[in-house]
């Protein structure tokens, strides 16, 4: 019996050893040399693959990077930090980032906007954006709420309140992955550093703004007026920022008398 | 031509009437765990069907040249979860260095098959029928070619699901499981054609 035994116990013994000898060999001579600088490029970035770099994600960035063919400050998610890391190791000097962040441009929660009709199809702003003339709100132009900008969101930083998406700036990376899937294009990327942004996105005149969304924009031109280094234009009947040259005095956010431009920011002290 | 034939209906047989999924069971966790999509889906099938292939290609002399001659039959399952375990190893580290692309597309899936039941059942019913080294390696490609069949059929009946409204005690996998069993039920009326067809 105790034989018997042996002999199975030894066989099973000698399969397990001729297969881990086999392992090894392979994995001594067939394994794959992996750049070392590629890897370490790799491990500086964050690895949310999100693609704002324009590469499909972190590895291929990484790649591109060891052999020369993309910038270093490409990386928004990382940052300045990141982008100061990539050119110690590529041994260029750093470009700078600045720092982004997502704003939805509507206010147009439940309480001032109406519904013109029931929406009973299929739960996303892609397919609502396809009847009734884009909405069934009563504004055309602003926030549908069915949240494919926060399914799209690759770290959670977008949720839905009272009917309008909003996003959450310490979370944020500024993928662009939000600004890309809203079906009306109300989501744009701005700088973190930048104290206002006008919360609205609608481009009819003044009176039927009123009628529509009682945050709307009535393109009044005081924000214009007021502005001291005329970063403010009103085209098609809505204020819009040239954030290249805001300095976040914060007058247009005083002067709004519909509150549409809001103090998202937290300025120039931030 | 009779070995055609009877080729042809293990292969016929193994696709249809004795799917390892739908049939026989075996392989449900990939079955149910990586069927949401059908690139992926479609990936762990071709993935499922290579690694049944060389396995059966490798297990079949070990069973007949080293355990039976020994006189160690019983120790069929452990040495064969040992076998394809190292062979799954063997072929991953071996694809990574000369077929990067290959690599690169199965390689999700392999390391998840290393001791998938349905390759192990695969095996160790190619023995118990009695099948000889060529009847084994067909069986074999036709039970991975079920279970492809398998996976890429119910991933297009999970995308009708995640579009459709289930009551809420039902959302999730309850409704996959009960989707997967009535695609079984389907799966069990072919029973008697091949036999029919070559009659």
């Amino acid at each position: 019996m105790w034989k018997d035994i042996l002999i199975a116990a030894g066989v099973v013994a000698l399969m397990g050893c001729f297969f881990g000898l086999l392992l090894y060999l392979t994995s001594r001579f067939f394994a794959v040399r992996r750049d070392e600088r590629t890897e370490n490029l790799r491990a500086t970035l964050p690895g949310v693959n999100c693609g704002a770099c324009g590469y499909t994600g972190c590895d291929q960035y990484a790649q591109a990077l060891a052999t020369g063919a993309a910038k270093t400050n490409l990386c928004i998610p990382g940052g300045s930090d990141t982008a100061k890391r990539i050119a110690e190791l590529l041994g260029v000097k750093a470009e700078r980032v600045e720092p982004m962040v997502a704003v939805v441009h509507c206010n147009g929660t439940c309480e001032v906007t109406e519904n013109r009709a029931a929406y009973a199809g299929d739960n996303s702003c892609r397919a609502a954006s396809l009847v009734y003339g884009g909405s069934v709100g009563s504004c055309t132009f602003g926030c549908l709420g069915y949240g494919d900008c926060a399914a799209a969101c690759p770290v959670n930083a977008i949720c839905l309140d009272n009917g309008v998406a909003r996003v959450d700036r310490r979370v944020c990376i500024a993928c662009g992955a939000c600004v890309t899937t809203c079906p009306k294009g109300i989501i744009t990327l701005i700088p973190t550093k930048a104290l206002p942004a006008n919360l609205c996105s609608n481009r009819e005149i003044g009176a039927k703004v009123r009628k529509e969304c009682k945050n709307g924009c009535i393109a009044c031109r005081k924000c214009e007026k007021i502005c001291p280094t005329q970063a403010i234009t009103v085209s098609d009947d809505l204020a819009v920022i040239d954030y290249g040259k805001c300095i976040s005095c914060g007058k247009c956010v005083e002067v709004c008398p519909v509150h549409c431009i809001h103090a998202v920011g937290q300025g120039a002290g931030e | 031509m009779d070995t055609l034939r009877s080729l042809i209906i293990i292969l016929m047989s193994s696709v249809l009437v004795n799917n390892y999924v739908l049939n026989r069971f075996l392989g449900i966790c990939p079955f149910l765990g990586v069927s949401r999509k059908l690139s992926s889906a479609t990936g762990m099938g071709v993935a499922v069907t290579f690694v049944m292939l060389v396995a059966t290609l490798v297990t079949w002399p070990i069973q007949y040249f080293v355990l039976n001659t020994l006189g160690l039959g019983y120790l069929q399952t452990i040495v064969f979860i040992l076998v394809i375990a190292a062979l799954v190893q063997f072929i991953e580290i071996l694809l990574k260095r000369f077929i990067p692309s290959l690599h690169a597309g199965l390689g999700v899936y392999l390391p998840l098959i290393t001791t998938n039941c349905a390759v192990l059942g695969v095996t160790i019913n190619n023995i118990t029928d009695g099948y000889t080294f060529l009847e084994s390696v067909v069986s074999s490609l036709g039970c991975g070619l079920g279970f492809l069949l398998a996976m890429v059929l119910f991933s297009g009946v999970r995308a009708r699901i995640d579009n459709s409204d289930a009551p809420p005690a039902f959302r999730g996998m309850p409704v996959t499981l009960i989707a997967a069993s009535i695609v079984s039920m389907a799966f069990f009326g072919f029973a008697g054609i091949v036999d029919a067809l070559f009659a």
